[in-house]
């Protein structure tokens, strides 16, 4: 078992919750991983990115190379664009539609979800607007793992159980929110896909 | 065995709290910064009565960490590369003083220049002091050789480096712990002398310094992390130092290579496995991260010898960062035809956060500036660096910690009038006060513009060492009281700010104007503790 995954968005979204839980559900599960952040000066409002490399082998680079990555989770559509060079040709991307805009220049929601939509595997979801529905505007980055879910190797109920862990600390009301986005954003990516 | 879930910086802190470190010091320095937060954060570092302290500057934490190792106890020192130049006066004497207690000099070099404004090679700083230096590739070796470094640090009495680069410190993998050592009880040196540097001594120091070359080569060719394995194509040998072994290795899916390769993650360069692999191979092929140091070495000056490869020559970039891809078109591997980024993509460049004091800082220096022309505020480092990117384009330097004041100075005795510094709280604890001193003693015709968000902002909030002290310190160095303002940054009081800014521009002499209000980062996060604090109560 191998999964590459490219975890894109603004600094301060919140993509190293999402890779928190997938990693602590990755261990959990046995795996190997190796998982590269973005610190300093770009978590002020950049593009931030993270490689996310689960595997049941020992992994040697903390990179992914280039066109190896078997899915790009992302809780920005202009970012989830961004880092396709490393897509497989067949890989996933998985994005929130909701756009972060602290640019000038940033480029017509309209046309960013178009070349979205001309990938061959997509699925994307307003995933702010899940979350409010569910009472955390917070968790739209879990809705979008959620959505990603079904195209990761690890039992749902292990990243159901990572949520818990996280979010434990914080009370019980706050991992049932978290859970209910976990579970609609793969309850609609499945619906969608046909999966 | 279980395993924890750490970043390379976390593996060394995780080490040295398990390897008997007595104390930590550090000042703040992306991608070193987490190594001294982590031992902070540790309940059981707090147990173990382990200090980690942030420090003024680089130099002071190194200072420390040298008295530490003085006393007989552990210590460890960590910043980033640009860090070790404010520290290299200590680096390089305590190489001569030599160590009592281990003392670990941990370096983060930041290739591609991520958040730092240069990419130099703390490997030729250690090469400098002539220390043993250790590269780890991975996060279970950057643990491991926390042990190794104290152990290397106490027989041989020297300090020992150790360097990592921003891939491994921001990289989380699973590392294994070892069992736990104890702390050194307090012991003053066996020699009363060892750490005078007077002349006379200091030359004996230095040439046992020379003699221990040889046994830190002895330990290079013996070490587990210098490895030589075979391969049956010797059209190529490899030699791969730290994380670029990795790099070598992810073009392998089996994980072997079909030529000969040296692993190096301990210096001095070992020279067994070296000499054999450039014996039995028509080429060499060097990849490291940062700059070609190996690579030069192998070349020599006058080559006439076998053709060595690597960033000198074209088959690796020059400069930055190296990745899966580089080091496989280096070995002759095609990358494919790869997905494109659509052009509507636009650059996304960090900028101040919403609500950030500064923000209201520069729209009142700019609005104040305007008579006078662009060109003349040179600044520093930190979150406010960012002020040269537009909408604000305010700031004309940034180079080095504590320079903006030092340079508005030169520029100032060269007659550029008004010469404007702007410069972060923690940055002129750092390196500011010296240069404010010096503009006082010649009265030096400047404008010190001292940010005070209360915390070092830019690394993550770590604390000021300036906190409430700002003024006292500019005072006691001689600047004139009614030429020490003070500013509340905030858009509601833009007009007066900017006359206060427009006044002591207008003045000739040294006047420092503090815009003070907490970073919104801090800020935020006490707010949200505060309201953990009491639903807790409440509860």
């Amino acid at each position: 078992m191998k999964n590459d995954i490219i975890l894109a968005g603004v600094g301060g979204q919140g993509i190293l919750s999402i890779a928190a839980i997938i990693g602590y559900a990755a261990v959990q599960s046995g795996l190997y991983l190796k998982q590269a952040e973005v610190h300093g000066m770009s978590q002020r409002g950049g593009d931030v990115q993270s490689h996310l490399r689960l595997s049941s082998e020992e992994i040697a680079s903390d990179l992914i190379p280039l066109g190896g990555a078997d899915m790009i989770i992302s809780v920005e559509p202009m970012e989830s664009l961004r880092y396709l060079p490393y897509l497989k040709p067949q890989g996933w991307l998985v994005t929130n539609t909701e756009v972060f805009v602290n640019i000038p220049n940033y480029p017509e929601k309209e046309d960013v979800l178009k070349e979205i939509a001309n990938l061959p595997r997509h699925v994307s979801l307003d995933a702010d607007k899940i979350a409010g529905e569910i009472g955390n505007k917070k968790a739209a980055n879990v809705v979008v793992l959620g959505a990603a879910s079904p195209f990761i190797d690890i039992p749902f109920e292990k990243l159901e159980e990572a949520v818990g862990f996280l979010f434990g600390k914080k009370g019980d009301e706050l991992v049932e929110m978290n859970l209910a986005a976990l579970r609609e954003g793969r309850r609609i990516a499945k619906s969608n896909t046909g999966n | 065995m279980h395993k924890l879930l750490l970043l390379g910086d976390e593996a060394i802190a995780q080490a040295g709290i398990d390897a008997g470190m007595s104390g930590i010091f550090s000042y703040p320095g992306t991608p070193s910064t987490e190594i001294t937060e982590f031992v902070h954060a540790s309940g059981e570092a707090r147990e173990k009565g382990i200090v980690a302290r942030w420090a003024a500057n680089e130099k002071t934490a190194a200072e420390a960490a040298l008295g530490m190792s003085y006393a007989g106890k552990r210590t460890m020192t960590c910043m980033k590369h640009v860090g070790l130049n404010v520290a290299a006066d200590v680096f390089l004497n305590a190489s001569i003083t030599g160590a009592n207690g281990g003392i670990i000099f941990v370096v983060a070099d930041d290739p591609s220049m991520h958040s730092s404004q240069n990419e130099q090679d703390s490997r030729v700083y250690g090469k400098f002091a002539m220390v043993p230096i250790l590269e780890p590739s991975n996060q279970q070796e950057a643990y491991d050789m926390v042990h190794l470094g104290f152990d290397i640090s106490e027989r041989f009495r020297v300090p020992v480096m150790i360097r990592i680069t921003t891939r491994l410190a921001h990289s989380r993998s699973g590392v294994v712990r070892r069992d736990g050592r104890e702390q050194n009880s307090l012991r003053l040196p066996g020699d009363l002398k060892q750490f005078i540097l007077l002349p006379a001594l200091a030359r004996k120091k230095y040439q046992s310094l020379l003699d221990n070359q040889q046994a830190f080569q002895g330990l290079s060719e013996e070490s587990e992390y210098n490895t030589y394995t075979p391969g049956e194509d010797h059209s190529l040998g490899i030699v791969a130092c730290g994380l670029a072994y990795n790099y070598l290795m992810e073009n392998y899916p089996d994980r072997k290579p079909p030529y000969p390769v040296v692993k190096v993650c301990q210096y001095p360069l070992p020279y067994n496995n070296i000499k054999k692999l450039y014996d039995e191979c028509d080429r060499i092929l060097v990849i490291e991260e940062g700059y070609p140091v190996v690579e030069e070495m192998l070349s020599g000056f006058v080559t006439e010898g076998k053709k060595i490869s690597g960033r000198l020559d074209s088959s690796l970039p020059r400069t930055g960062e190296l990745n899966p891809n580089i080091v496989g078109e280096a070995l002759g591997f095609k990358t494919g035809e790869l997905l494109k980024v659509p052009g509507l993509v636009a650059k996304r460049p960090p900028s101040l956060c919403k609500g950030c004091p500064h923000i209201d800082s520069f729209l009142g220096l700019n609005e104040a500036m305007e008579k006078y022309g662009k060109g003349k505020v040179f600044s520093d480092i930190g979150c406010y660096t960012l002020a040269a990117l537009p909408p604000y384009e305010s700031i004309n330097t940034c180079v080095d910690m504590g320079a903006s004041i030092t340079m508005a100075k030169g520029a100032a005795d060269a007659g550029l009038a008004p010469a404007v510094a702007v410069i972060g709280d923690s940055t002129f604890t750092h390196s500011g006060i010296t240069g404010l001193l010096d503009a006082v003693n010649d009265g030096s015709n400047i404008t010190v513009v001292i940010l005070d968000n209360a915390t070092t902002g830019m690394t993550g909030g770590q604390p000021s060492a300036a906190l409430d002290k700002v003024e006292d310190i500019c005072r006691g160095v001689g600047v004139e009281e009614e030429h020490i303002r003070v500013i509340k940054p905030l858009p509601k009081r833009h007009e007066e700010n900017t006359r206060v800014f427009a006044e002591e521009l207008a003045y000739d002499g040294v006047s420092v104007i503090i815009p003070r209000r907490e970073c919104i980062q801090t800020l935020n996060k006490r707010m949200r503790q505060k309201f953990k604090d009491k639903t807790k109560k409440a509860e």
